[in-house]
This record gives C-alpha cells, sequence and structure tokens, in this order.
C-alpha cells in the first residue's frame, strides 16, 4: 500500500494527495493506492502538483494500517506526519485536528 | 568587529533583492523548481522533512550583541521561536516559510549578516578559534585572515561551482579548537624563529562517508601569500578533483589518492605562477582588515581575584561552573566564559529567542559587545572582567543557561538528525537527551571527567562523530534506527578519527552502551587524572569490547 508525500512549495509544509480534497495536510486524509494501477494515477496527480507548483519532491511511501489508521513503514515518514518527537509542541502533532497515526 | 564597507554592503542588499525577486517568481510558477533549487541552496534556503531551514552564516563565529538580538527577531517573527547552532558555527532557522525568507534575509542584512554559500559546491562560511583574540594560549587572532578568506571567497567566479563544497578553519594557537585538521583546509596561524606571522596548512581533512584527518602540506606560509596559495590549492582541486562521484569529490580523496607528498608538489607549482601576482597581500591591507578586530579596551580590574575567591566561599555551583565553563584571558583581570547550551535533558545548540536576547544583554552589559559561537554548539563571552562573573554566573542561572558541563559527558554535540533533517536515518536529538539525563548529576559527570560525545544521525557527519571521544552514528536497518559506536576519536591537535567498536545498538540500547563504556573506563583509568581518550589511547579498545559484547567478543 502507497500514499503520496509532497512538501506545499510556499512554506514547506508536508502535505499527502487526496483525490476528493487536493493536497492534505492530515495523513489520516491521504489517498491509499492498493494497486499498481492507483499508484500510477498518484504518481501522475505527482507531477501535475508539481506542474502547478502546488508542491515539490512528491514520493509515493509505503504504509500500513494499523487499528484503521494510516501509519508509514518508515520512521522517516511517521516523524514527517506528526512532527519532531522532541518537539510535541511544534509541527502537525501540536495542531487540535491532529491524530496520531499509530 | 568587522564592520561592513560600502562595497560589503551594496552586496548584500541586492543579493537579497536579487533572491527576493527570484522567490517571487517561483512562487508565481515562472520558475520551476529544478531552475530554483540550486539558487534558494546558495543563499542557504533547504528544504526539510517539516518546512524549508534557513541557515544564517556566522563569520568565524563571531556576533555582536545586536546581530545575536536580530536572530533572536528572526525566530520570533519568522519561526517557532527559537534557532540551532550548528557545528559549523553557523545558525539554523527550522520553519521558515519560503515566501517570509526574502523579508528575513533583509532583515538580517540590516545588522551586516546573510545566509550566503552557506550551502552549495563553493567556499562556505570560514569557521575559527571560538576563543581568538582572547586566549591567553594564543600567538595572534585568526580571525583578520577569515575575514580576508570571507571577502575573497564570496562569488569568486572561479570557485562557485567546485566539485564539491569546501570549508576552511584557522586556529591561532597549539592548541586547536577549531576542529582544522577534520578541514578541506586547516591553516594554524602561527610565527616563524624571526617572529613573522604564517601558517601552518593542512590540506584533505573530512569526515562523512571517508574519515580522512587533514595532511600538513607546508610548514610556514608567510601571512602575505594566504590568498596566493589558497588559491593554488584550489586551482589544483578545481582541475583534478572528482566531478563524476560525489561520494569522492571531496578534496579529501584527492589529496588521499594523490599522495600528499604529490598534491603539495602541484600545489606549489601552481603557487610559483601565482606568488608574486596581485594575490600578494599587502601588507597595509592586511593591518587594515586586523585593526577591525582590535581587541576592546581592557582596563585592569585587579579586585577580580578577591571578589571570585570570596564568591567560591559562598556558593558551590559558582565555584563548579567556574572551574568548568571559564577559559583563560590574555589579560589576567579576564576570562572567557562559555555558556552552555546543553543543560540537562535539553536538545544541543537550540537556544530560545528570550535566551539570545537575554545573550545579548549579557555580552552587552560585561562582554564589550561581543558573543561567540562554538563549533561544539555553546556561545561563549569572550572578555568578561574577572570581577564580574558571579554577575554574569547569576544573570545566567536566570535563564537557564548556567549549566556546569563544559567538556563533561553531557556537553554533546548533535545534529538535528531524523527529528528535522531530511538526509538522516536516525535521529540523534533524543539519544543525546537521554545520554545527559543518564548522566545527570554533576558529582558523577566531574568523576567522569573530560569525555566528549558527538553524534550524528547520518553518515554525513555533521555531528562530528568521527572525533568524539566517544562517536555514535545513527543508520537505518530494516526500518529501524540503529546507533554505530566508535572509540577514540579526537578533534584537537592530537586528532584521530575513532574505531568502530562493534555491532550497532537499537534506540532502547545505546544509552546503556554508552554507560557500560564509561563505567569499563572508570574501572580501568590509571588514577582520576587519566582522561577517557587517554585510557583508550594506552589499552585500545579490548576491555570496551568486552564489557558490550562479552562473550560475543571473545568467540570473534
Amino acid at each position: 500500500m502507497k500514499i503520496l508525500a509532497a512538501n506545499r512549495l510556499r512554506d514547506g509544509e508536508a502535505v499527502w494527495f487526496s483525490t476528493e480534497r487536493g493536497w492534505v495536510r492530515r495523513i489520516a486524509e491521504a489517498e491509499i493506492a492498493l494497486d499498481k494501477e492507483a499508484e500510477e494515477r498518484l504518481a501522475a496527480a505527482g507531477q501535475a502538483g508539481k506542474r502547478d507548483n502546488e508542491i515539490v519532491d512528491p514520493e509515493l511511501i509505503d504504509i500500513e494500517i494499523v487499528d484503521g489508521s494510516v501509519r508509514p513503514i518508515r520512521l522517516r515518514e511517521r516523524i514527517r506526519a506528526a512532527g519532531p518527537t522532541i518537539r510535541p509542541d511544534l509541527g502537525k502533532q501540536a495542531r487540535p485536528d491532529f491524530s496520531a497515526a499509530a | 568587529m568587522y564592520r561592513y564597507d560600502e562595497f560589503d554592503r551594496e552586496f548584500v542588499t541586492s543579493r537579497v533583492a536579487q533572491f527576493g525577486d527570484q522567490v517571487e517568481r517561483r512562487l508565481a510558477g515562472e520558475i520551476t523548481e529544478e531552475q530554483f533549487k540550486p539558487l534558494r541552496l546558495m543563499n542557504g534556503v533547504y528544504l526539510q522533512l517539516h518546512a524549508y531551514m534557513l541557515r544564517v552564516a556566522i563569520p568565524y563565529g563571531t556576533l555582536s550583541s545586536r546581530q545575536l538580538r536580530m536572530l533572536a527577531h528572526i525566530a520570533r517573527t519568522y519561526d517557532r521561536g527559537y534557532g540551532h547552532f550548528t557545528t559549523r558555527q553557523n545558525m539554523q532557522f527550522h520553519w521558515p516559510a519560503l515566501a517570509d525568507i526574502p523579508a528575513a534575509l533583509a532583515d538580517l542584512a540590516s545588522v551586516e549578516m546573510h545566509s550566503i554559500q552557506t550551502s552549495g559546491n563553493c567556499i562556505r562560511n570560514v569557521s575559527a578559534d571560538h576563543f581568538a583574540g582572547a586566549a591567553a594560549d594564543e600567538v595572534a587572532d585568526p580571525r583578520p585572515y577569515a575575514e580576508i578568506l570571507r571577502q575573497w571567497s564570496s562569488v569568486h567566479p572561479e570557485f562557485i561551482f567546485l566539485p564539491r563544497k569546501f570549508k576552511i578553519a584557522l586556529t591561532g594557537a597549539e592548541r586547536d579548537r577549531a576542529a582544522i585538521k577534520t578541514y578541506d583546509i586547516g591553516l594554524h596561524l602561527k610565527k616563524d624563529a624571526e617572529g613573522r606571522l604564517g601558517f601552518a596548512v593542512w590540506v584533505g581533512g573530512g569526515q562523512g562517508r571517508t574519515p580522512l584527518l587533514a595532511k600538513k602540506i607546508r610548514d610556514f606560509l608567510p601571512e602575505q601569500h594566504l590568498l596566493s596559495y589558497i588559491t593554488a590549492i584550489m586551482r589544483v582541486y578545481n582541475l583534478y578533483g572528482r566531478r563524476d562521484n560525489k561520494w569522492k569529490a571531496r578534496i579529501k580523496i584527492l589529496v588521499h589518492e594523490t599522495g600528499a607528498e604529490e598534491f603539495a608538489r602541484q600545489v606549489e607549482a601552481e603557487w610559483e605562477k601565482l606568488k608574486d601576482s596581485e594575490l600578494k597581500l599587502a601588507d597595509a591591507d592586511i593591518r587594515a582588515i586586523e585593526a577591525y578586530f582590535a581587541p576592546p579596551l581592557l582596563v585592569d580590574r585587579p579586585e577580580g581575584d578577591e571578589a571570585v575567591r570570596l564568591a567560591r566561599l559562598d556558593s558551590k555551583s559558582f565555584s563548579d561552573w567556574l572551574d568548568r565553563n571559564v577559559f583563560t584571558h590574555r589579560h589576567p583581570d579576564y576570562a572567557s566564559v562559555t555558556v552552555s547550551l546543553k543543560a540537562i535533558g535539553e536538545t544541543p545548540g537550540d537556544i530560545s529567542d528570550s535566551q539570545m536576547e537575554a545573550v545579548a544583554d549579557l555580552a552587552e552589559k560585561y562582554g564589550f559587545d561581543e558573543a561567540r559561537v562554538s563549533h561544539e554548539q555553546n556561545l561563549v563571552l569572550p572578555h568578561v572582567a574577572r570581577a564580574d562573573l558571579k554577575a554574569v554566573y547569576d544573570e545566567l542561572v536566570e535563564i537557564g543557561l548556567a549549566t556546569a558541563n563544559i567538556g563533561l559527558i553531557t556537553d554533546i554535540i548533535a545534529c538535528p538528525g531524523l527529528d528535522y533533517c531530511s538526509l538522516a536515518n536516525a535521529r540523534s536529538i533524543p539519544v543525546a537527551q537521554e545520554i545527559s539525563r543518564r548522566f545527570a548529576s554533576p558529582e558523577r559527570q566531574a568523576d567522569i571527567g573530560e569525555l566528549k560525545i558527538k553524534m550524528s544521525g547520518c553518515i554525513n557527519a555533521c555531528g562530528h562523530h568521527h572525533v568524539g571521544h566517544i562517536g555514535i552514528l545513527g543508520v537505518e536497518k530494516k526500518g529501524a534506527e540503529l546507533y554505530q559506536v566508535t572509540l577514540g576519536g579526537s578533534g584537537d591537535e592530537n586528532a584521530s578519527l575513532g574505531d568502530i567498536v562493534g555491532r550497532g545498538f537499537g534506540p532502547d540500547e545505546i544509552v546503556d552502551a554508552v554507560e557500560t563504556i564509561v563505567d569499563t573506563y572508570l574501572a580501568i583509568r590509571a588514577d582520576k587524572s587519566e582522561t577517557f581518550l587517554q585510557a583508550y589511547r594506552r589499552i585500545g579498545p579490548a576491555p570496551f569490547r568486552e564489557a558490550l559484547y562479552g562473550r560475543e567478543a571473545k568467540a570473534a
């Protein structure tokens, strides 16, 4: 399973892609690709996002579902989805709408 | 301190305007990321995990109070209320929005600061001994030469697209506090038998994936030849340095593969053509730059000795701080104070906006308006009257910056690691914090004595782990963090690279492993005066391996 991650051009914030909502700030809202075809659709959305200057560095990342929530396989991507582990007062984890991605 | 002349001011201001225009065009979609990335990097703007990062140059680590206040202003206005001092004496802000960076750079320019050449394959910010111009053991202040190098290397057309980044460090004392042997070029300012100033020139040091210590290619280069000789080195590197492989592109690889002797011969041959050119520095020009670094007028304050003696009797914590954080000044009534940014359990090198302002106030009130950044991620007040030490200490206590741990096990160097950095493979800060908490007891730290732990979250070695007495390198193995330990490294005048001790440790094992290493040292040291590094150099890794891996080590 994969989702599409990127950084927003204007402020660098980590975002993920959703066909319905566009580039979203919460990983929980990211669209999950279950097969090759869906991955290709996401990759194309990444290229479009780049072209439209909304985001930079789009990248498909591996995830798993844990207790119904999206959980990136790599620690790097889990930290990106929450914020610095040593500063819980900063980044996405500090926002009221944050739900821990397992 | 150096003050910008008209040319400097015009150059930095026009660069801010130029970059502002580039950012505007990028946000408007007129230029692509591929076009923009090299431009932003040349202005110190990186993209990391959570946001952009702005790296601000602090030439040779020297700051005035107003510059330190401006860094506080940047932290508060454009960032999240703090900044991070790096091992290159720079400051990094981890949260600025791209759209705000031109305004931040304009604010920085108003106090003669910038981010130019804090990234990219060019000559980076030149670093120097943090006690320069103050230390009792110094031959001369190396900063005027660092400033000459800064002016010469800024947008130098020949050296702006080198095979790879290029870093120069200077020291003016036998004791190397600037880690010059880990630099592309390390310059040791000294005097010859006739009392003339010049440099021992070291080339080809570096950490990263292939750690190598610099080789001395010239024992004495007269000061007027600084630029002609460095140009000769750069030309040889620019010509023969590899551009086909990023991992072999640093000058250290060229020096290593060519051999120091042959490399030196090539440099000398090139220098023959340059030494009498316009690159030869006129004495008047050197002295003019030197004048900017004239030491403050230090009036005698002989009452300091008695004041310090009495205050010591009154407060053990002040006494401990004096023993750890105060360094001998060339004027007997003065001292250099290190402000530890390593409070127990805190992030090494991080400082809040209000702490920056408070240190700026202290520098203004007691320190001739000057502060320094050390490569060990602390701040320094270089010129404080001994009579004022207690007042400075009391004010540092108020702002939580009076930790008495310089050179001790909790004075850890750590890179930002995977908590921020997109290059990192593992976290550094939480490990540093846990080690700091484990060894929090001042008595225990004092008993252990001098022990430098340095850690990096990836092979690039921003945290100098190769030259840590105990070095820790974070890697990613099968999706999890793993920490490799090296022992016996040192970044001073007797530099050495650490030896890998054995297999790595998981995040829940690494602090115990450090404790095992420390306990082993305490058990094997000849007496309390033998430091960790001395004991390691005397005995070698065997007892540490045995303690860490037990039977596993014997079997191997």
